[in-house]
């Protein structure tokens, strides 16, 4: 049913539907996915490792978490070359602002700016949309720290948590019951990871499995952009109960 | 010869600008405004060219405006300045404004600035600026009186010792001036200096 209408990008079907827009948002559906939860003192995106080979050289590089500017941060979920793209582009944005008004780029207007550039994948050039959702985490002197989420239509919505990737719409119920509005980062941590443990296929959570990172105020008022390194993690799983902890082999 | 100059009060500053629109040796009129409202608190105040001044003073005004509507939240002063000196230095190389600027706002956050911007898109932020032959006295004047954290009474008192030796020493002194000021309440004229007022025409 409306097959004819699935080829060209950027033409409704009658039914009033962008079809390509939403195959690409079941793309992402069979992605990784990435939780963020806005605490009330810093804004923590969790995802998961889809490629988890013991060969994978896995040296300063991340898979989910990218840094877009000093104070901007986000966790992709879905084609990651698709995401490359847009991250790069999202970095020259971000340049180009600070580069004419000498000031960091307010996170609303980047994560703007991005969808801008995605929407006119939906809209012209006979090009298919980016098969990429994104959560934004960031900290501007107007409304401080705050959590955005994007789709391949380009539409964002600023959000106090929200999940993408895989089983999106379960992390996101669990995460509508548990959160609270005076949730701190390390509460926002433990709940992140409870919320994965449980939306996740694997049987088991390990570090190699995930990548955790906090974007936060430092006490000299810098915005931290930080990744959490396997070994941190690893007791973090273990302190939300959401591993055992590992038991000496005799 | 036009005469442009500003300070940093307390909490406020003051900018002040000659009123002559001269062609050659015609003088078109002598209450030409060219201190414009950037937005609600903040004044640029221009000299050069007349129609780059217009042009390129609106073109900032609308592109703040516009930022404004976009965005729901208003340029600081040091964003908008650094906005206009990039304008000025992408268009120096290629067809360049013959415009000098002071920029004076009022920010909530860090109160009042002044930035000088020149017409080879040079950006300072100052405490005290001038340009035109004027800024010879207008200059001298503030490096002896200016002191930081001044009042407006106090302000206002230096700018009219600078007004006062424009008028006496420079040789084809501009007759009036008018007197802009920005504070936590918002931009607006504080008041003309005049010499030489302009006769209305004969009534028939």
């Amino acid at each position: 049913m409306s097959r004819r209408y699935d080829s060209r990008t950027t033409i409704f079907s009658p039914e009033g539907r962008l079809h390509q827009v939403e195959y690409a948002m079941e793309a992402i559906g069979n992605a990784g996915s990435a939780i963020g939860i806005l605490a009330k003192d810093g804004v923590v995106l969790v995802g998961e490792k889809k490629v988890t080979s013991k060969l994978l050289q896995t040296s300063t590089s991340t898979e989910k978490m990218y840094k877009i500017d000093d104070h901007v941060a986000c966790a992709v979920a879905g084609i990651m070359s698709d995401a490359n793209i847009l991250i790069n582009t999202a970095r020259i944005q971000a340049q180009r602002y600070s580069f004419a008004y000498q000031e960091p780029m307010p996170v609303e207007q980047l994560v703007q700016s991005l969808c801008d550039t995605k929407q006119g994948y939906t809209q012209f050039g006979g090009l298919r949309p980016f098969g990429v959702s994104f959560l934004f985490a960031g900290w501007d002197k107007n409304y401080g720290l705050q959590l955005y989420m994007s789709d391949p239509s380009g539409n964002y919505g600023g959000w106090k948590a929200g999940a993408i990737g895989a089983n999106n719409q379960a992390a996101q119920s669990i995460l509508k019951q548990d959160y609270k509005d005076d949730i701190t980062r390390e509460e926002a941590v433990q709940l992140a990871l409870k919320v994965l443990s449980k939306t996740m296929d694997s049987t088991s959570l390990t570090s190699e499995k995930l990548e955790l990172a906090e974007v936060f105020l430092s006490p000299s008022g810098k915005v931290k952009y930080q990744v959490c390194s396997p070994e941190n993690l690893t007791k973090l799983l273990v302190k939300s109960g959401v591993t055992q902890p590992a038991t000496d082999t005799a | 010869m036009e005469c442009v100059f500003g300070l940093v009060g307390n909490d406020f500053a003051i900018v002040v600008a000659d009123t002559s629109a001269v062609h050659s040796i015609l003088v078109h009129k002598s209450n030409e405004d060219k201190i414009m409202f950037l937005d609600s608190h903040k004044l640029i105040a221009a000299s050069g060219e007349p129609g780059d001044r217009v042009q390129f003073t609106e073109y900032i005004q609308k592109n703040v405006a516009l930022y404004q509507f976009r965005n729901g939240i208003p340029l600081t002063t040091s964003a908008a300045a650094n906005f206009t000196r990039g304008e000025l230095a992408t268009a120096l190389r290629k067809n360049p404004y013959s415009v000098n600027i002071l920029l004076a706002g009022y920010d909530k956050e860090t109160g009042p600035s002044l930035y000088y911007i020149d017409y080879l898109a040079t950006l300072h932020k100052l405490e005290k600026g001038a340009f035109g032959y004027g800024s010879y006295f207008s200059l001298s004047m503030m490096d002896r009186h200016y002191h930081s954290g001044m009042s407006v009474e106090e302000a206002i008192d230096l700018v009219d010792k600078c007004i006062n030796e424009i008028r006496s020493r420079l040789v084809v002194a501009p007759p009036n001036f008018i007197i802009k000021i920005v504070d936590k309440d918002g931009a607006r004229e504080y008041a003309w200096r005049q010499s030489v007022a302009d006769t209305p025409a004969p009534s028939a």
